[in-house]
């Protein structure tokens, strides 16, 4: 198996696989996100499960920064051998007569989100982590209640950092756009149920960015 | 029709090569590229000039040879054509139209418009091929029941004529369209099944040798092959992949 993590198939499969892995992520991400919206005390509670179960912390969220990592990294090593296939350039390229703009595109689609998860992670995960591992408070608790809640919504105060959520999301769903069935051809599943699967990706790809803003924007504007 | 056309020039392999202008009056539009090539060649031949190299053969579309990227696409902006079935009605009186060779790594130039092909050649002999006797004790291959779906697929995938346009038009120079017809043509009937683990992984192992780059499923190989060569080629190859790596 050694020879198929190094072969161009075996790279595919894999950038495949964590795809799959994030896109579910990123679901139940909004799954939760979205509670926020209609029921704060359940968005606090769901949160602390989050926050303190032992199985996600500890199993399931050392697996999600891997394939973050993983999805990076390897989509990076694949762009430099794609580009070091081609040594001159043509004069003139229509690619926009065979191609999509987002499936040219997705190194930076991808950048972008890098560089939002970057301030994601600054903004949430690692004052998270900080309260939860360094101070070592795990009660989940400020000033006697949860402090979930009222974190998020102070997030979303300044207005450039709702414009810069939003931008990373639609650069998210530029990236699923493609990505999302291209997730499905890697792996080989190309039969009589891709045309169904590319209407849901496309769904998939525009509603849960969508979903997203409009929390970013509930925050904002209900504060 | 006067056209005026941008050609890539390069005297061999080592020339670093450069887009030079001509200028070709009289077109019929009832012309093939090529022919119209011809033109042009005729008229540098006689004020003494080098004529442009390029590819071709059969000039009916089925041998491969020829090999242009006219206009920013391969075989040029018809569909299901090969550029010797492109016809001169596809552009207008005044044009400017812009030939360039292949460009891929794996496609070194040789001269102007001619480049090597022959990284295809050594992944079909990687692995292309069924092994049978055929000193005269063959097997008739009508006694060996084939769905008419399965012989419909693979006769399909047989169509590829392997001229390179597929990795021409690909951003990455993606050979995975070319291998995976290659792949699916014996891995759809069942006299390809015996040494299917083998195929698909030294065909994949030469592919990647050759210096080509990954498919990242934009389906700009799928839009301008002339035989119309499917996607459903590449997942099925990678499915062969992974059942022979699993196997393996």
């Amino acid at each position: 198996m050694s020879g198929f993590f190094k072969s161009s198939i075996g790279r595919k499969v894999t950038m495949a696989l964590s795809a799959f892995f994030l896109m579910f992520f990123l679901l139940q991400h909004f799954a939760i996100n979205i509670l926020s919206v209609f029921s704060p005390d359940t968005f606090n509670e769901v949160s602390h499960f989050m926050g303190t179960n032992p199985l996600i912390q500890y199993a399931l969220q050392p697996v999600l920064l891997f394939g973050v990592i993983y999805h990076f990294v390897m989509g990076f090593i694949l762009e430099f051998k794609n580009r070091s296939a081609r040594v001159v350039s043509y004069a003139k390229n229509n690619g926009g007569a065979n191609s999509t703009w987002v499936s040219r595109n997705m190194i930076y689609s991808g950048l972008f989100i890098l560089i939002f998860l970057i301030i994601h992670f600054m903004d949430f995960w690692i004052p998270e982590i900080n309260t939860k591992y360094i101070v070592g408070d795990m009660s989940g608790l400020h000033n006697g209640s949860f402090r979930y809640f009222h974190e998020l919504q102070e997030k979303f105060v300044p207005i450039w950092r709702v414009a810069l959520y939003c931008l990373g999301f639609v650069f998210l769903a530029l990236h699923l756009l493609h990505g999302f069935n291209s997730a499905f051809q890697s792996v080989g599943a190309n039969n009589k149920y891709t045309n169904g699967l590319k209407g849901f990706g496309k769904a998939y790809a525009i509603l849960i960015p969508l979903g997203f803003i409009v929390i970013a924007l509930f925050h904002h504007f209900n504060h | 029709m006067n056209l005026t056309l941008k050609i890539w020039r390069q005297k061999d392999a080592n020339d670093k090569g450069k887009m030079v202008d001509y200028k070709v009056t009289d077109i019929s539009e009832h012309m093939s590229f090529l022919e119209m090539m011809d033109v042009l060649n005729e008229q540098l031949v006689a004020s003494g000039d080098e004529p442009v190299a390029f590819d071709h053969d059969c000039r009916e579309g089925i041998c491969g040879m020829c090999s242009m990227y006219i206009n920013g696409e391969a075989h040029g902006p018809d569909r299901g054509v090969t550029t010797c079935q492109l016809h001169m009605r596809m552009f207008k009186d005044g044009d400017t139209i812009t030939i360039e060779p292949w460009r891929a790594k794996a496609f070194p130039v040789i001269k102007d418009l001619v480049v090597d092909r022959t990284s295809f050649e050594r992944i079909q002999q990687a692995g292309g091929y069924i092994s049978v006797n055929t000193s005269g004790n063959t097997q008739d291959a009508n006694a060996i029941p084939i769905s008419k779906v399965a012989a419909d697929e693979a006769m399909d995938a047989a169509t590829c004529i392997g001229c390179g346009a597929c990795v021409a038009s690909c951003k990455n120079s993606s050979a995975m369209l070319f291998v995976g017809a290659k792949v699916s043509q014996y891995a759809l009937l069942p006299q390809g099944q015996v040494e299917a683990v083998e195929r698909v992984q030294n065909m994949v192992a030469q592919m990647d040798l050759e210096g080509f780059g990954n498919c990242t499923n934009t389906g700009a190989c799928e839009v301008e092959c002339p035989k119309g060569i499917s996607l459903e080629n590449i997942a099925r190859m990678n499915r062969e992949f992974l059942r022979a790596s699993l196997k393996g």
